[in-house]
Order: C-alpha cells, then sequence, then structure tokens
C-alpha cells in the first residue's frame, strides 16, 4: 500500500522538431490516496498507457517527478520500484508454467522454496486457478490467462498495481465477471492499482477516483458518480455515460436564465439559473442526458422546458426504449419507458429536467456550473 | 478446384526437377568417388561399374594427413560459431528490445559488408595476418570466420528476438529480472530454436568455406578445403581421389544436417511463440 503522487510530470516522445504540443502526456498532476482505486480513461491515444508506462518505470519523464510514498522513484529501475504490472497481452512467459510464471519474481528475490509454494497457492486458490498450476499459458483459455496474469501481480505483494486495460482481450460477459472479482479483490488486499482503459463503463464501476484524459491532458479527476453529475468541460459530459449526453447550442436570452434558438427554449432555476445569468448575451450549450429527458403525452398541458420533433429512430432494449428525436437541426436521443409506444415518424414531445441540465461555454467548452466541493 | 490440382502437379514437377539438377553434382560426386581413375576419367558417363575403395583408401591413409585437416575444419568450425554467437547475442538482444534511431542503419551495414567480394579485401587482410603472423594459424583463420559469420548471426538471432513480444523483456524487468537474467531465463529459452539454427547455418558455412582456407592457410592450419584441392595435381588421374575426398568431407555436415533438420525447420519457421 502506498501513495502514489505524480507531479507535473510530462513525457515528451520527441520526434523530429517536436515541441510541448506534441507532448504524449502533459502536465499530469494527481496524488493517490492509501490503497485507492484511480482509472485512467479516454480515448485512444490519449496517454494513458504512456502514463501507466512512466509509474512502472519502463518509459522515462521528459520532467516532473513521480514519488511513490514520499520516495522519489523518476529515476529508479522500473524492479526498484516494488510495483507490478498486468499487462494487456498478459505478457506471461510462455516457456513456464502457471506457477514458475507466478514464482518467478519470487524467485529472484530469493524467498525461500516453501514460502514461494505457499504463496503461489494462496493466489491460485483465490483467482480459482489452482488446478492449473502445471500448465503452460499456451494452454489457457483468454480468462485463464487473465487470472494468471493477475496472480504474477498479486503473489508479489507489491505496494502498487499497474493494469493496462487487462480485460480487453475478454468477451463481454468474461469481462463483467472479471471487472467484478478484480474489485472484489482490491477491495480484500487494499493496494494502490492504477487501472486503464477506454471502456466508461469498465471506468464508472471500477474506480474510486476516474482520470479522464484526452489529448495526453487531464480532463478531469474526479469520483464517477460526480464525473456523472459535474462534467468539467463538454468532453467529459459526452464521454461519461451511455447513451451520450445531448448537446444543444443556443443564446442566453435577454431574462439571463433562458437559453434559445428557434426550435427549443429551456429556463433554468437556482444555481443553474445564477451560472446563465453571468454569461447573459452569449452563446451556452446545453447538455442533458437521454435519462433526463421524458415523455409528455400529446394532451399533457406542460409546455415549459419541452422539445418538440419527430421520431427517428426507435431502439427497444426491454426495459427501456432509447429513442431518436430530430428537434429541428438537432438529433436528440431520450430514454423513455418501455410500454410507451412511440413509432418511427411520429410527433413527439419531450420534457427536460432542467434540474439535471449541463451548461457550457460555447467557445471554451467548459462547464459554467460551480460543482458543490467534494465531500 | 481442377485448375488449382493442375497448377499444383505442375509445381510438383517443376520442384523434382529442381531438386534433380541441384542433388545431381552430389550424386556425381559420389559416384566418381568409388570410380577407378581410369573410369572416373571416361568421357561417356559411367553409371553402372564394379565400385571399388581405391580412392577411399588413399584418401584416408597414413600420409593423406585427413585428420589433421579435419581437426582444424572441427575446431575453426566449433569455436568460431560459439564465438560467433556469444558475440551476435547481446548485440541482437540490444538491436531487438532497446532499438534506437541508428540500428535499422547498424543492421543494413552489417549486411552490406557481406556486398564485397572476398577477393576485394584480401590483400589488407593479408597484410595484415602477416604483419601479426596470422598466417597459417588456426586461430587467425577462426577469427576469419567468425568475422564472416558475423552479420548473419547477428540478423537472424535479431529476428528471431523481433519475434518475442517485448511486454516479456518488460515483464521481467518489473519482476525483478536483471538484463542477464531477463536474457538467460525468458530471452534465450524462447529463442533457443532459432539460436540454434543460426548456430547451425554458421557452422555449415564456416566448414564449407574454402577462399580464406585456401589463401591464408598452408598446411599447419589447413581445413578439409584444402585437403581437397590437395588432390588436384598438374598431371596425371585425380578425378576419382578428390570425389573421394570430398565425400568424406561433406559427410560430417550431411549427417549433422540430417539430425538437426527438424531443429533447423524449426527454427527457420520460429516465430509462433505468443
Ligand atoms: N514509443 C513511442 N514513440 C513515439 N510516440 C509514442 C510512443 N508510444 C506512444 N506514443 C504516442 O503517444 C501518444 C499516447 O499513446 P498511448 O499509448 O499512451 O495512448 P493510450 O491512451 O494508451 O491509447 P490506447 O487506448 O490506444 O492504448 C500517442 O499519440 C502515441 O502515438
Ligand atoms: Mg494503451
Amino acid at each position: 500500500m502506498a501513495i502514489v503522487e505524480l507531479k507535473d510530470v510530462v513525457k515528451n516522445y520527441g520526434g523530429k522538431g517536436s515541441d510541448a504540443a506534441d507532448n504524449a502526456v502533459d502536465s499530469f498532476n494527481l496524488t493517490t490516496k492509501d490503497g485507492e482505486f484511480i482509472v485512467l480513461v479516454g480515448p485512444s491515444g490519449c496517454g494513458k498507457t504512456t502514463t501507466m508506462r512512466m509509474i512502472a518505470g519502463l518509459e522515462s519523464i521528459s520532467s516532473g517527478s513521480i514519488s511513490i510514498d514520499g520516495r522519489d522513484v523518476s529515476q529508479v529501475a522500473p524492479k526498484d520500484r516494488d510495483i507490478a504490472m498486468v499487462f494487456q497481452s498478459y505478457a506471461l512467459y510462455p516457456h513456464m508454467s502457471v506457477f514458475e510464471n507466478m514464482a518467478f519474481a519470487l524467485r529472484l528475490k530469493k524467498i525461500p522454496d516453501a514460502e514461494i509454494t505457499s504463496r503461489v497457492q494462496e493466489a491460485a486458490k483465490v483467482l480459482d486457478i489452482a488446478h492449473l498450476l502445471e500448465r503452460k499459458p499456451r494452454a489457457l483459455s483468454g480468462g485463464q490467462r487473465q487470472r494468471v496474469a493477475l496472480g504474477r501481480a498479486i503473489v508479489r505483494q507489491p505496494q502498487v498495481f499497474l493494469m493496462d486495460e487487462p480485460l480487453s482481450n475478454l468477451d463481454a460477459k468474461l469481462r463483467v465477471d472479471t471487472r467484478a472479482e478484480i474489485v472484489k479483490l482490491h477491495r480484500k488486499l487494499g493496494v494502490t492499482t492504477f487501472y486503464v482503459t477506454h471502456d466508461q463503463v469498465e471506468a464508472m464501476t471500477m474506480g474510486q477516483r476516474i482520470v479522464v484524459m484526452l489529448n495526453g491532458k487531464i480532463q478531469q479527476i474526479d469520483t464517477p458518480q460526480r464525473l456523472y453529475e459535474w462534467p468539467a468541460n463538454i468532453f467529459v459530459a459526452g464521454f461519461i455515460g451511455t447513451p451520450s449526453m445531448n448537446f444543444l447550442r443556443g443564446r442566453i436570452g435577454v431574462d439571463k436564465r433562458t437559453l434559445t434558438d428557434d426550435h427549443f427554449s429551456l429556463t433554468l432555476t437556482g444555481a443553474r439559473g445564477d451560472a446563465l445569468a453571468t454569461h447573459a448575451g452569449t452563446e451556452a450549450v446545453i447538455g442533458v442526458r437521454p435519462e433526463h429527458l421524458s415523455y409528455l403525452a400529446a394532451d399533457d398541458p406542460v409546455n415549459e422546458n419541452v422539445l418538440s420533433g419527430i421520431v427517428e429512430v426507435v431502439e427497444p432494449l426491454g426495459s427501456v426504449t432509447m429513442i431518436q428525436v430530430q428537434v429541428g437541426p438537432h438529433r436528440v436521443t431520450a430514454q423513455i419507458e418501455s410500454h410507451l409506444t412511440v413509432a418511427m415518424g411520429d410527433a413527439i414531445r419531450l420534457r427536460c429536467r432542467t434540474d439535471k441540465l449541463q451548461v457550457f461555454n460555447a467557445t471554451s467548452e467548459q462547464s459554467l456550473l460551480k460543482a458543490p466541493a467534494a465531500a | 478446384m481442377k485448375d488449382k490440382s493442375i497448377g499444383d502437379t505442375l509445381l510438383t514437377a517443376l520442384a523434382y526437377f529442381v531438386a534433380l539438377v541441384m542433388f545431381f553434382p552430389i550424386l556425381w560426386m559420389l559416384l566418381t568417388a568409388f570410380k577407378t581413375e581410369q573410369n572416373a576419367f571416361t568421357i561417356d558417363p559411367h553409371f553402372l561399374f564394379v565400385p571399388t575403395l581405391d580412392s577411399f583408401r588413399v584418401a584416408l591413409e597414413q600420409g593423406s594427413g585427413y585428420l589433421h585437416y579435419a581437426l582444424n575444419s572441427v575446431v575453426s568450425a566449433v569455436v568460431s560459431t560459439l564465438v560467433g554467437l556469444l558475440l551476435a547475442i547481446p548485440a541482437a538482444y540490444a538491436m531487438a528490445f532497446f532499438p534506437t534511431k541508428r540500428t535499422d542503419f547498424t543492421l543494413v551495414w552489417m549486411v552490406s559488408t557481406k556486398f564485397i567480394p572476398a577477393v576485394g579485401v584480401l590483400i589488407p587482410i593479408y597484410l595484415v595476418y602477416k604483419q601479426l603472423g596470422l598466417l597459417d594459424n588456426l586461430a587467425g583463420l577462426t577469427l576469419l570466420f567468425t568475422a564472416m559469420n558475423m552479420p548473419l548471426l547477428v540478423w537472424m538471432v535479431y529476428s528471431y528476438f523481433k519475434d518475442i513480444p517485448k511486454d516479456l523483456v518488460e515483464a521481467a524487468d518489473i519482476d525483478g529480472a536483471s538484463t542477464l537474467q531477463t536474457m538467460r531465463k525468458v530471452i534465450l529459452p524462447l529463442a533457443l530454436p532459432g539460436i540454434a539454427s543460426a548456430g547451425l547455418l554458421a557452422l555449415i558455412l564456416a566448414w564449407n568455406e574454402s577462399f580464406w582456407s585456401l589463401t591464408m592457410t598452408d598446411h599447419r592450419a589447413a581445413t578439409l578445403a584444402v585437403y581437397i584441392a590437395s588432390f588436384k595435381s598438374a598431371e596425371g588421374l585425380f578425378w576419382a581421389k578428390m570425389s573421394a575426398a570430398s565425400v568424406l568431407t561433406v559427410a560430417p555436415i550431411i549427417v549433422l544436417g540430417w539430425f538437426a533438420q527438424r531443429q533447423m525447420v524449426r527454427g527457420l519457421t520460429f516465430g509462433a511463440v505468443k
């Protein structure tokens, strides 16, 4: 267990004439809590793996510093950082049995045989691979390999776990199961863990705190709930949550609390209205999640904060139905109750829950809302 | 389907033809070795004849020095291969797993040295060897063989290493292995079939080498290539004796190749790590 601190960490792979704009990772700042489960998430190429490899020491850092429990490890070799890593490819040693794969690091540390055996067996029991110890990796299924890779990391009893998309080679169901298993394992061992994924569902379900990255830059570091409720900018808002948040661009009216364009008019109240008011007369982007739009019967008298349009796509998912509605030039996704019968081409009215709306500056794309202080 | 099978038949026939063309000189050498000199010299080729071991007797008799030459061949081939591997493996390791901007260039440069015909560098090497007293010296010849095979060894071992996922090296690194430990416990076991076939190829090339053996040695350090050539005399008949000597020279390497062929095929088609 340990506190990991990254201070202004920068990585530039230094191609020809590269400058700060080419930084694969740019001024990365993060201090973990002891035993925290941190998830790094973001689209492909945003620098997740690079960050991970810098923590592991497999990649040098261009500037900044990394420390583990107060010890600056920026210049320390990977083997002396007391970390264990689970590779996306698992990187099991093909010529060694499962047992030897897991024992490898312990043997190098000259730990007595008896202790190695007991540690490997204990880890194997936890991961339910005790019956596979004599097999070679090639005789294992993907899921089993994945667990061996985890086992190899946990027998080490390291200060920090690093996992780079460890589930991406598994099928969907196994991924969900293993996800839960890793979380359980983490709660049990309490080792500070960095977990990379580009799957936001994985991030939301596993992370105690999530680092959302884009183009090498941290967009937001927060708990899953706060990322969902208080996204810092349009990118985070669109990245977190499925289906994605809807964005509507409009002008903040003179009454200061209404955002309008030719096809809708939304009036905000409370803190959200106040935030809008300070930017009266400018363009803003409203973000509304599909689950915050609800079906309005044609004869319902409500006509405030309503989006009207034509249903273009209907996707029944069983428990709920996803519909896409064309509101003027805007395509809006809404989640409605599955018992409602809606057909393509229908005219429909959707009511917007204004207390859940997000408001972003149209040019900077930053949120105009002030998130309450973290608990 | 039909077209393909016709194509297949043609290809098979072609393969047999090529194999026959390539094999014929060896067959002829083998036949000639069992002929009398008169028989070997006739213009119209004889496939049927009464075989004799006379030529072998001459080739192996006391004064011929077969064992002396054979020992030189064994020592120079084996030692040059071992030394070559000892140097090539770390070089290939560095280039495969820790490439720099100049790695590609270095690799190309290494093979490019093989573009130069050996005669092109004969004079300078001869002079240097003369100064160093390495002419007709087994160590000198071994050194030449080592240098001669180095590009091949580095290239082959490099390509086998390249097939090993870099993740494995990194995993070992994180697991606490030093470079030497990573090499010994992870990389070498995985690349062993490849390294063995590279070594075998180097061994064969060194064994078969004749240019340097003939030019840089006289008798003391001379190898079997020199021994074969010694049967060529200005007058008299020597075809049968020379064939017998050749058979005695290629036999060990063919036997070795035969035993190692599975290993060889495995090594040359290496790449199924994962
Ligand atoms: N060895 C390297 N040399 C040069 N550039 C690199 C190297 N490794 C990564 N990069 C670049 O750094 C950036 C970040 O890459 P990184 O692998 O960290 O992304 P990632 O977030 O892990 O993406 P993915 O989800 O696809 O794995 C990319 O633009 C990539 O092209
Ligand atoms: Mg990655």
